[in-house]
């Protein structure tokens, strides 16, 4: 066994047991696989990845319902012929998903109807069919295999791939197969993920724009239409029985949850209605991609445009696919004169591109600005959840969302039972945002988690960041993309004085030095002092002088005794008596009062990249990360630093729903298209393509030293961006007040001190004056500065 | 490095040296030996062009022995390669004095060398610790976060980052965590393979007598425990017997980060120096942190930079009692002779004259590096000086004052060579 790595908490000593789990985990899981990939060289290997990844994508949504050993044998046995295991797998699951998939999809479209209601509800849901799902027997072995996330292929490679896939050239005996498997795809699009619902009614609300935008719609498309509505007609009838079955229990269980008012989503009530309608855009998206390899892809960039390839695509088949083959003609053609364009025009020419293409889709084309500020939105906040490890954050979040119901009742006892398990039970709501592995057994939060709750006035996203120092570059992460800190605080004895000379300091210095002006500290466990007022007033008064020190206004300091285990003035008042000395405000009504910063709306468009992922079958990849100023909308072409490579958002969702545009201060998620995934991680830059971050690989920098600070290596910080780097020359120290040079070439500046120093980056790296940065070192943050110009 | 032959003469130091690399680490030896204008003998394979009686001409690559006066070295970290271009310096049938031309060192092969300046006690100790025998500590460390591994070589005298990996792991989504574990699993595969394909482990039946050098793995967080793990998993898996033979081999320290500048934190864990305590690389770490420390004690008994440190040195404030000296190799292998000459009179002096300890780090390690950002050159002294940054003329009042209380001789002979040098 190896030593305990550093960590010196009692905790670890589960350690062992879990290294036992992994085992058996593992050999569970690689078993039936091991034999198989020893026989296989890297080339079979590589050909089974990228034909896992390809049968994945044809069989669309349906590919959920099967597991990559599956899709692997089929492979094997068809010599790698794609679209001989499609066909294979399709007809087997076209008699296998009814059985199969019949219970997992009624937690499924639970979980879908209560996305399309709003994103609260979302997450109890989702994450309860995610940890019941995880037990399905397909599902294990399907997830420790490198797939679809693996080489996720570009568009140049769905180009290639589909022209094997028979679409075309199949006997029309089989096409029929395929129409008729339609229903099924839906329904796991449906229910397949909220996400995916989501974009279901989007897509369906995009098709009703774009008719009503393009009346003059061809014959062919026509026809086209006329067919589908045949389709779709009939696989309704089909499939009648099971699916108002399924609707019914969808609307059921999820209703009471709905308690917050949501936003108007106008496809919202008419649930029945719609659902004949989804029918038709759910089998055009899953040939959407093909329908991007016939147009180009700034054609599939767009949304509506997919819809007309795909329903004129069963024609072309009826009538020769040469007319098809013309048809693709312009698109390499296309891509090669975009990936020619500088920077420059390239949103006007890829304008003009859609026009040529086709007469349907291009950005709306909003003035964002002005839509925004008249769509009367409510207020929204995101907000950041730090303190020492172990404060009780995660407790904190899950708490609030259980008791504003966004979590329900069964998913915590479910939890609660599954902690029990491990002798964890106290951590049953922290596991609401601790949910890998490795965070359970732990106890320990190791990334941000993400979550949402609305109120009557506002939506808040939720950042809960990890307490333990070596997780630090995340919480800076997380602490990017906040507006204001929540500050956790353990009342409990030497608890908050641990903290106090450990990452609650390092935490608040970095909440600070981000610019964050309010803060709420949540001094929490207030139970295990028996909410003792005498304790509150202590560290009321010390942590005022700490925060003052800091640089935080007394009045913009908000402390709350509160209880997150037990839940007193998280969202309601406290009941005990022991603890009406305090009459404030509960968690939930500070965080509705506290004042926001500003929105920078109107200067350029400036996202910090947090995650990079594939979110969505259909794109090569999404991102998702905090629009830092500026604003976007679906259809915008962005530019992605340091790569300097232009992506297109083919879909944009806030906090789960889809939206047209997002503007500064939320924290969007971008389908994108155009851009192979490699051109994007953490911590890059989105902007606009004609203003874009100047790369710089040595800036001057203003820093305010928090430990001393000599030349030497460091960690640079710019919001989600951590990159080595060093200090290279102490230039100047200067008068912390007026910025005057006091010394010149100072040998060290010493904590408190303000100084003029050259950061030296590892690579050139999106910096620009005014942002700010955090530089650490050995695991301490050394000091916080200002972006001044480049070296 | 095995010394062949030598004949140095004592006083002088002129004289000549030939050795024969024998391991890769023996090329960077070279690369710090050889200076310019020194001359280098070692067989060459040079294509010459012969004009026969009748006029046609054929080419022809001979190898010969070639001696040429260095005029710039090339030295390849990851390959180490050690190319050294010169002039001809001696003529024989095939070349004339003054050509071109390019030696590759290669291992195996001998060379000769011959100091220009002679063999001054920096190149003797060079020399010296070169052609020492002993078995030198060597190890493989990977340091790594999520998605992002550093696999090195450490050596005695280098860290050589061999591969450098880096996957993108989608981080943890609400309500989805699977396309982070895929991503974990995928990271772990690929840097698994790909440090067995550097290690290029030993067949354990094939050559039982190869020692299997010690592997470090160092992150934050659980990573590097996580990965054991996987390695763990992945031997019984496969069965594979050098991997089962090197998990003894395998140590889990610490790093606040997954850069290779963290290495300097886990080479200076307990974990580590326990088993690996009197190593160059843990020394030279261990160094550089008490440096530090002092530093931000900031007492006025560490200081760093060339001028500063040359100005303690001269105030006898690196000497008997503690006084340390901190200098880099790359001080030596300076292209002009002049600065490589200050540099070799300052050691000379703190060792011999004012009987301090001197350290020569390796700029190939972390803590060279580090060393490096402080000007190559830093000192712990025996007592507290101020003011050594001040510029020239802040100096200078400084000295006069100095002058005004002078009492004895000796006192002014110190304060009229630190004047000398600040002139100068
Ligand atoms: N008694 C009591 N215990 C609490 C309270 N809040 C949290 N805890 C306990 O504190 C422990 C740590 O809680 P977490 O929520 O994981 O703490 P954390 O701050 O998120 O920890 P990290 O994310 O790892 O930094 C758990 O055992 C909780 O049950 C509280 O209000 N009262
Ligand atoms: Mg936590």
């Amino acid at each position: 066994m190896p030593p305990k790595s550093g960590f010196s908490r009692a905790r670890n000593v589960d350690y062992d047991d879990d290294d036992v789990y992994d085992d058996e985990d593992y050999y569970d899981e690689g078993g039936q696989n091991a034999e198989a990939e020893d026989a296989m060289t890297a080339d079979d290997k590589e050909q089974m990845r990228i034909g896992t990844i390809r049968v994945r994508e044809a069989l669309g949504n349906m590919s959920d319902s099967t597991s990559d050993q599956k899709i692997q044998e089929a492979l094997w046995h068809y010599y790698y012929d794609v679209s001989k295991s499609v066909s294979y797998l399709k007809n087997k699951l076209g008699t296998e998903v009814k059985k199969e998939k019949t219970k997992p999809i009624s937690r499924f479209d639970q979980a879908a109807s209560v996305a399309d209601q709003n994103a609260p509800t979302t997450t109890g849901m989702s994450t309860h069919v995610h940890v019941s799902h995880v037990k399905e027997p397909a599902r294990p072995a399907a997830h420790r295999l490198p797939l679809r996330s693996i080489s996720i292929p570009t568009n140049a490679a769905a180009t290639d791939f589909f022209w094997d896939v028979p679409w075309g050239n199949v006997p029309f005996n089989r096409r029929g197969i395929i129409t008729v498997d339609a229903p099924h795809y839906k329904g796991a699009l449906l229910g397949g993920s909220s996400k995916l619902a989501a974009l279901a009614a989007k897509r369906r609300k995009e098709r009703e724009d774009a008719e009503a935008a393009a009346p003059k719609v061809d014959s062919d498309a026509d026809s086209a239409i006329a067919m589908l509505d045949k389709l779709s007609v009939r696989t309704k009838e089909n499939n009648n029985p099971s699916r108002q079955s399924r609707y019914l229990v969808r609307r059921r269980s999820p209703s009471p949850v709905l308690e917050a008012p949501k936003e108007p989503e106008t496809e919202e009530p008419e649930v029945p209605q719609p659902a004949v309608v989804i029918e038709s855009p759910a089998q055009r998206a899953s040939a959407s991609l093909f329908a991007s390899t016939l147009c180009g892809t700034d054609a599939a960039a767009k949304q509506p445009p997919l819809q007309l390839p795909d329903l004129s695509m069963p024609l072309a088949a009826h009538q020769s696919y040469n007319t098809m083959d013309a048809f693709s003609g312009p698109s390499p053609d296309d891509i090669k004169r975009k990936s020619k364009l500088a920077n420059g025009d390239l949103a006007e020419s890829v304008e003009k591109l859609a026009v040529a293409d086709e007469p349907r889709t291009k950005s709306k084309n909003l003035n964002v600005v002005d839509v925004f500020e008249k769509s009367g939105m409510k207020r929204m906040a995101n907000f950041v959840v730090l303190g020492h490890v172990d404060h009780g954050k995660s407790t904190l979040m899950g708490r609030l969302l259980y008791d504003l119901k966004v979590i329900d009742q069964r998913s915590i006892d479910k939890l609660r039972k599954e902690a029990e398990l491990i002798g964890k039970s106290s951590f049953a709501l922290a596991w609401v945002m601790d949910e890998t592995s490795e965070e359970r057994s732990r106890g320990v939060t190791v990334d941000i988690a993400t979550n949402y709750i609305e109120t009557e006035k506002s939506r808040f996203t939720i950042l809960d960041a990890p307490g333990h120092k070596d997780f630090i570059p995340n919480m800076i992460s997380g602490a990017s993309q906040a507006d204001f800190p929540v500050l956790v605080i353990d009342a409990s004895t030497n608890s908050f004085e641990s903290g106090l000379k450990g990452q609650t300091k390092e935490h608040i210095l970095i909440a600070r030095s981000m610019g964050m002006q309010h803060i709420i500290v949540a001094v929490n466990k207030m139970d295990t002092v028996a909410w003792s007022k005498a304790r509150f007033d202590d560290i009321v008064k010390r942590m005022t002088t700490f925060l003052t020190e800091a640089s935080f206004l007394e009045k913009r300091i908000t402390f709350i005794p509160l209880a997150g285990l037990t839940g007193e003035n998280v969202a309601k008042k406290i009941e005990n008596s022991a603890g009406h000395w305090y009459s404030g405000e509960t968690l939930l009504e500070a965080l509705e009062r506290i004042e926001l910063p500003q929105r920078n709306v109107r200067k350029a468009l400036r996202l910090s990249v947090a995650d990079v992922f594939k979110g969505d079958m259909r794109c090569p990849l999404s991102i998702s990360g905090r629009i830092d100023a500026g604003t976007l909308q679906v259809g915008d072409v962005v530019l992605a630093l340091p790569a300097n490579e232009t992506a297109t958002i083919k879909s944009i969702e806030v906090q789960d729903a889809p939206v047209d545009w997002a503007v500064a201060g939320q924290i969007p998620t971008l389908h994108l298209t155009d851009i192979d995934p490699v051109h994007l991680r953490q911590g890059d830059i989105v902007c606009a393509p004609k203003e874009p971050v100047k790369l710089v690989k040595a800036f001057t920098s203003k820093l305010l030293a928090f430990e001393p600070v000599l030349p030497m290596p460091v960690e640079v910080f710019r919001s989600t961006l951590n990159s080595p780097g060093s200090i290279r020359t102490l230039s100047a120290r200067l008068n912390k007040f007026t910025g005057e040079v006091v010394k010149k070439k100072p040998r060290i500046v010493k904590p408190g001190e303000v100084a003029r120093v050259v950061v030296q980056l590892e690579r050139e790296l999106p910096i620009e004056e005014g942002m700010r940065v955090v530089l650490r070192e050995r695991g301490r943050t050394v000091g916080a500065g200002l972006m001044e110009n480049v070296a | 490095m095995k010394l062949l032959k030598s004949q140095i003469e004592q006083k002088t130091g002129s004289g000549w040296a030939a050795l024969l690399p024998e391991e890769p680490e023996d090329m960077w030896h070279a690369y710090n030996l050889i200076q310019e204008h020194d001359l280098i003998r070692a067989k060459a394979v040079r294509r010459v062009s012969k004009t026969s009686d009748a006029g046609s001409t054929s080419s022809q690559r001979i190898a010969l022995d070639l001696t040429i006066t260095v005029t710039y070295t090339d030295f390849d970290v990851g390959s180490g390669q050690l190319h050294v271009s010169g002039r001809v310096a001696t003529e024989n049938e095939y070349v004339k004095i003054g050509q071109h031309h390019t030696l590759d060192l290669e291992l195996n092969r001998k060379f000769t060398i011959e100091k220009a300046e002679g063999w001054d006690s920096v190149a003797l100790g060079q020399l010296k610790e070169a052609c020492d025998a002993s078995r030198r500590a060597q190890l493989w460390a990977v340091v790594l976060g999520e998605g992002t591994a550093n696999i090195c070589m450490i050596t005695e005298h280098q860290t050589i980052l061999r591969q450098k990996i880096e996957i993108a792991v989608p981080r943890k989504r609400k309500g989805g965590v699977d396309g982070h574990t895929k991503g974990m699993d995928r990271f772990f595969s690929t840097t698994l393979s790909t440090l067995l394909r550097q290690m290029d482990l030993p067949n354990a039946t094939t050559s039982p007598q190869e020692k299997t050098l010690p592997l470090l793995l160092a992150s934050p967080g659980f990573v590097a425990s996580a990965f054991l793990t996987y390695i763990k998993a992945e031997a019984t898996r496969t069965t594979n017997k050098p991997l089962l033979a090197l998990l003894p081999h395998i140590t889990i320290a610490h790093s606040s980060s997954e850069h290779i500048h963290s290495l300097n934190e886990a080479l200076s864990s307990p974990a580590i120096t326990n088993k690996l305590s009197d190593t160059k690389f843990s020394r030279e770490t261990a160094l550089m942190d008490k440096f530090a420390t002092m530093m931000r004690l900031d007492d006025g008994r560490a200081w760093y930079g060339p001028r500063e440190v040359e100005r303690a040195v001269d105030k006898g404030a690196v000497g008997r009692g503690g006084g340390v000296l901190l200098i880099n190799n790359a001080l030596f292998r300076a292209q002009n002779v002049g600065e490589r000459r200050r540099w070799v009179r300052l050691v000379d002096r703190v060792r011999d004259v004012e009987g301090g300890e001197v350290r020569v780090l390796s700029e190939a390690h972390e803590s060279g590096k580090r060393l490096e950002g402080l000007g190559n050159v830093a000192a712990i002294l025996t007592f507290p000086l101020e003011g050594l940054d001040e510029d020239d003329l802040g100096y200078l009042l400084k000295i006069f004052n100095l002058l005004s209380d002078i009492r004895h001789a000796s006192e002014l002979d110190i304060s009229l060579s630190l004047l000398n040098i600040s002139i100068v």
